[in-house]
């Protein structure tokens, strides 16, 4: 187990690698002078060749990628004079569009997405496994009725018009809810809650339909294996038999999507982020995007690639545990 | 006194799909006594599994309807309620299925599974005695080194120790009943013939009835005195093992042993297979349903595909057949 956990994490460690010089190589490649884009329309062409060498655009690939992966260590300062800025580490390169260091942007953004990200993930694997299993053991019953119309909503339905109909239902039609104002958790945790409950509900709604249905398949497909007859035929009470044997083979596969999924979202929830209007790693993304802030770009796909990587990595040695047929290969 | 230990009565079987209804089981009847080995033969499709399944009231789907009687020890299995068939399934009556690479949970290391199967009947047990009831078990059952084997997962058993492993579970609260469906059909040749000894040798140390679901021909001449064959859902042939080898009485039984090949035939005789195909489940065929494909049926004027043949006594045996008893005590000429 030790010798599998150990080789799994040296290929995440390696594919991280490859995936950070594509993602730096194809940055570099756009037609985009990034030197260029530190300054208005009317720049005079020393200070943008000033800020090229402060910022080191200058000099050839591999070395402009070996500094940013030593900035990612041990911090970088831009420029030599006391005009020279720094980022301690991990340093993700320096946004001239908003005279910050990129690490500090991230480190302000990432909580709300993580915080939107955990949470829904919680309510989605809860509700939705819950109900793909009641549609399965009610099958053709109402419950299972009920499951199919509400992952048929959930998957039809785009997330911003869902969201956008939640903030007019409970925030200004009934004023249950007051509108989504992000306040960190240590801060003011009802405030926090309050904020969030609500793009909690509609990513929870449309992926909890993908689980429902997940979740009921991988049920019935279970219920009909041989093992289960065997169970059965043992006399298993019919709840351990559910809890033991179907549950147990039918969710252990989900787990692998469920880890990959999360992950997804970390890298930034876009739409719902700026339906709700959430400071977070996907608004931020939406804002470098519009205003050509190369570094900002950069940062947040290679954050979004770790959680990738990381989450594929995490799974597997989950799975190990999970399920011991892949243990002793 | 001398009730049988299984007595099944006129079992019917219907499954409903959306072509129709699917007639598996057609009115079956048997007697099984304690300590005695039945086998049941046939192609796939002719019911037998169904009817096993039916024992163990794992026929399940939305639309399955049964009737009929199967009393086991003078209560009705079939119209039992839910909790009681529960109790008995595992410990009463066992089964044992015809993959062992699938009937073993995966999740689960043997040990754990073989001791479930006899703390479900047994609640309370202590750890430690489950522990020794399991390796006991698991030796029985003549799998070396129980200690390290036990805490082992299915997958890393072969094929045969794994249905060993299914036969320990199945015979850990001495089942006064065991159906055993196929349970050599996936396993090797030189496997197959220990599992059958080993089915034998447990079947004797605990006086249990066994009911041999099988299409191998050999298997049955090995280790069973009764047979049951059956064709389309019904059966066509009782007899014991030795009068339905030496001299079967139906014509479909004669066509089975015609497709084998056994030792002391002719190396140069061909073998004879039953031309056609069984019928349709669904949309069965009118009188013996197994005239389309009988040599015979053709020398009886059409009564064969007009009425159904009842079970009757030829002999030691009992054969539903219309020919007439003497001519189907007697083996039958190519002639006819």
């Amino acid at each position: 187990m030790f010798y599998f956990i150990a080789r799994r994490s040296f290929f995440a460690v390696i594919l991280l690698f490859v995936v950070s010089i594509f993602t730096f190589w194809i940055f570099s490649a756009l037609p985009a002078d990034p030197a260029a884009l530190t300054c208005g329309k009317n720049c005079r062409p020393e200070v943008i060749e000033a800020n090229r060498i402060r910022l080191g655009y200058d000099k050839p690939f591999i070395e402009q990628y070996g500094s940013y992966m030593k900035g990612i260590f041990v911090g970088r300062t831009y420029g030599e004079d006391e005009s020279g800025v720094h980022c301690a580490a991990p340093s993700l390169g320096y946004s001239y569009d908003r005279h910050e260091c990129v690490s500090s942007l991230v480190a302000k953004t990432l909580p709300v997405t993580a915080s939107i990200a955990f949470g829904a993930f919680v309510l989605w694997m809860v509700f939705g496994i819950a109900l793909g299993t009641l549609a399965a053991l009610r099958r053709g019953k109402w419950p299972d009725h009920f499951a199919t119309v509400f992952s048929v909503i959930g998957i039809s339905f785009p997330s911003f018009f869902l969201g956008l109909l939640s903030v007019l239902f409970f925030v200004i039609w009934t004023k249950i809810l007051p509108f989504p104002n992000y306040v960190g958790i240590t801060e003011n945790p009802f405030e926090w809650f309050t904020a969030l409950i609500l793009p909690w509900s509609v990513l929870a709604l449309l992926s909890a339909s993908t689980y429902i249905r997940l979740t009921r398949n991988g049920i019935l497909e279970v219920m009909n294996e041989e093992f289960v007859r065997l169970g059965i035929a043992k006399g298993l009470p019919r709840k351990k038999l559910i809890v033991k044997y179907v549950l147990r083979a039918a969710l252990t596969p989900i787990a692998t999507i469920a880890g990959i999924d999360l992950a997804f979202l970390l890298g930034g929830a876009i739409v719902t982020e700026s339906v709700f209007n959430l400071p977070g790693l996907g608004k931020l993304t939406i804002a470098a995007v519009v205003n050509s802030d190369l570094p900002i770009l950069v940062a947040t796909t290679l954050i979004s690639a770790l959680f990738i990587v990381v989450a594929n990595a995490f799974v597997d040695i989950m799975y190990g545990f999970l399920d011991p047929r892949v243990r002793t290969k | 006194m001398n009730t049988p230990l299984l007595s099944v009565r006129d079992l019917h079987v219907n499954f409903g799909t959306s072509e129709g209804d699917v007639q598996a089981v057609r009115g079956v009847s048997f007697d099984i006594d304690r300590g005695e080995t039945l086998a049941i033969v046939g192609e796939s499709g002719s019911g037998k599994s169904v009817t096993a399944s039916a024992i163990m009231r794992l026929n399940f789907g939305a639309d399955i309807r049964v009737s009929g009687s199967a009393l086991f020890e003078g209560k009705d299995i079939l119209s039992m309620g839910e909790e009681e068939v529960r109790k008995m399934r595992g410990s009463d009556v066992a089964m044992i299925f015809q993959d062992p690479l699938t009937a073993l949970n995966p999740f689960y290391t043997v040990g754990n599974q073989i001791s479930e199967a006899y703390t479900i009947h047994h609640p309370g047990t202590s750890k430690k005695e489950l522990r020794a009831l399991a390796l006991d078990a698991i030796e029985k059952v003549g799998i070396p080194e129980p200690v390290k084997r036990i805490k082992q997962y299915p997958h890393e058993f072969s094929g045969g120790m794994r249905q060993r492993i299914v036969i320990a579970m199945a015979l850990i609260n001495q089942p006064k009943l065991l159906i055993a469906d196929e349970p050599t059909t996936a396993l090797d040749v030189t496997v197959q013939a220990q599992i059958l000894e080993l089915i034998g040798v447990m079947q004797e140390e605990n006086g249990t009835a066994v009911i041999l679901i099988t299409h191998d021909l050999g298997v049955v001449a090995e280790v069973t005195e009764r047979v049951l064959v059956m064709y389309a859902g019904r059966l066509v042939e009782k007899a014991s093992v030795i009068d339905a080898f030496a001299s079967p009485t139906h014509p479909y039984t004669r066509g089975l042993l015609n497709s084998v090949k056994s030792l002391d035939s002719d190396r140069h005789s061909r073998l004879e297979p039953i031309p056609g195909i069984p019928p349709s489940l669904i949309d069965l065929p009118t009188g013996c349903p197994f005239h389309s494909r009988c040599r015979y049926a053709a020398s009886l004027n059409g009564r064969c595909s007009t009425e159904v043949p009842e079970l009757k006594a030829v002999g030691n045996s009992w054969s539903a057949c219309h020919l007439p008893v003497d001519l189907l005590a007697a083996p039958i000429k190519e002639s006819l």
